[in-house]
């Protein structure tokens, strides 16, 4: 069998990024995320960007996927900041 | 100064802003293309399918040079329940006659054609370059900010996706709102094409498309597979808010769906070689923005929410390029800036995108119909079973055993209401 469920991990291991290093193009306010019961990005952020750890949402910015997702869903309005990554930063799509 | 300035800089080069560039450079504009992606595409995930027409629009026969994948003449729906799966398949090798109705698409492949095609009219493409945000000079847009320098032109057209911030920049619509879309991932698994050609049933140059429902475990949404040359794209679309309020992460329910029999017999063989997610725009005419120019800035494509689907088709390349051609016929045509708004509005009226937008603007109303998602597929696949079923066994008579099958996944009260609901819809 060739096909498999890959795991998050996996999936972005598939994709091609350049990462901006202490740079984040999404920046994320944990206090807020703190009070937040809804938590909508743990579920249908398409990377797993936001994971739950100790109780407490944390976000990882490489392997997004820069879909907009997350902005568009969060409400907490945790996601205080929403940016494209800098210029020849981020996910390169080969053949999507 | 006056040599710096452009007639126009079109920021993002997907189809809208590369159809609207490559009109605008055919024409004699000097216009510049900005795309945030080191390469035009690259940025970029779409089911995906563009229906032909709207290539045609902008040039004909410029799809005989446009790197394409296979021309659809199956369409296919599959309905199904946790490991059976019924699919109806409809065959028409003419489809689209002689200009062919719609072909699959890489778009890493098909936007860096589509940017070196505005190269070759003489436009200019700057890749790798985000911008970061507008100039504004006495109320009207002249220009954009990119790493801390200034470019400017008489008009900037927004083709920057369905995120568009540079329309909220604009001040011409506020966030893109989360019931006005879904949201897309995707797996694109290299295939021998042979493989494709047995497996769909088509010859070399030909495609399927397939839409599926019932993979979403109840969410409002459906799959889609789509056959590339040497590649399938397979993928989901989610009501986000639906996906929100249940446990299960969006990805593994999209991983249950790919190792479905129905879905892995297709695809066995095959390599995962990337995976990718998207916003879609969702609600159709409805979550377009009222306001889609100020002086001196046109918003297209995406980024205006251009989009349709009836759950069997679904559009938004087709909708970017033809708005992408009314901005430019706009520009062209205006004397002075302060006209083109109002000719991009009616350059959207004239190329029937308009049209097609109202034809289907209840259109999303069915997919509040909740038993569309699970109970419906479910339905089908029993009923197949029980007509299907040979065991030696007394037979059920066959009103009773489909009632049974309808009883058990909706009651006639639900289903006459399901019915109204999708009348009122279409």
């Amino acid at each position: 069998m060739t096909i498999k469920k890959l795991g998050p991990e996996e999936l972005l291991a598939l994709d091609k990024f350049s990462v901006d290093e202490g740079n984040p193009h999404i920046i994320v306010d944990k206090v807020i995320c703190a009070k937040c019961s809804a938590r909508e990005c743990l579920i249908v952020c398409p990377a797993r960007c936001y994971r739950l750890k100790n109780d407490e949402v944390n976000f990882e910015y490489v392997g997004c996927l820069e879909c907009g997702t997350c902005r568009v869903m969060c409400s907490g309005k945790g996601v205080t900041s929403w940016n494209f990554p800098g210029a020849s930063f981020g996910v390169t799509f080969r053949c999507s | 100064m006056a040599d710096d300035k452009f007639d126009a800089i079109v920021v993002g080069a997907g189809l809208a802003g590369s159809a609207c560039a490559y009109t605008l450079a055919k024409a004699g504009k000097n216009v510049l293309l900005v795309e945030r992606g080191n390469t035009a595409g690259s940025k970029n995930v779409s089911g995906g399918r563009l229906y032909t027409y709207a290539l045609e629009l902008l040039e004909p026969d410029l799809y005989k040079r446009a790197p394409l994948q296979r021309k659809i003449v199956r369409e296919q729906v599959m309905l199904l329940n946790e490991r059976g799966a019924t699919t109806i398949d409809y065959f028409n090798p003419d489809f689209g006659e002689n200009i062919p109705q719609s072909y699959s698409v890489i778009r890493a492949v098909l936007d860096e054609w589509f940017a070196a095609e505005v190269e070759a009219q003489g436009g200019m493409v700057a890749s790798g370059i985000l911008v970061d945000g507008l100039i504004e000079e006495n109320g009207k847009i002249v220009g954009i900010l990119t790493g801390g320098e200034e470019m400017r032109a008489d008009v900037v057209v927004a083709a920057d996706g369905v995120n568009s911030l540079l329309g909220q920049k604009a001040g011409l619509f506020p966030d893109v709102k989360s019931h006005a879309v879904g949201v897309g991932v995707k797996e694109t698994i290299e295939l021998p094409d042979n493989l494709i050609n047995a497996r769909f049933g088509v010859t070399a140059e030909e495609g399927a498309a397939r839409v599926a429902i019932g993979c979403t475990e109840g969410i409002s949404g459906g799959a889609f597979l789509y056959t590339n040359k040497g590649s399938i794209s397979l993928g989901i679309v989610f009501n986000p808010e639906q996906a929100a309020k249940q446990q299960r992460h969006i990805q593994d329910i999209f991983q249950d769906f790919k190792m479905h029999p129905a879905i892995q017999a297709l695809i066995e063989g095959g390599t995962s070689v990337e995976y990718g997610a998207h916003l879609v725009p969702e609600i159709g005419y409805q979550g377009i923005p009222k306001q889609l120019h100020r002086e001196g800035f046109l918003v297209v494509g995406d980024a205006a929410q251009f989009g349709i689907n009836t759950g069997l088709i679904i559009r938004g390349m087709d909708l970017a390029i033809v708005s992408g051609l009314a901005a430019a016929r706009a520009i062209i045509a205006s004397p002075s800036t302060a006209e083109m708004g109002a000719l991009y509005m009616k350059q959207l009226e004239e190329l029937l995108l308009v049209a097609n937008q109202r034809a289907y603007q209840n259109f999303h109303g069915i997919f509040e119909i909740s038993r569309i998602f699970g109970g419906y597929p479910k339905l089908a696949n029993d009923a197949m079973q029980f007509m299907f079923t040979v065991d030696g066994k007394t037979p059920t008579p066959m009103v009773k055993g489909l009632l049974r099958a309808v009883k058990k996944h909706a009651t006639f009260g639900q289903m006459i209401a399901d019915g109204w609901k999708a009348y009122r819809s279409l």
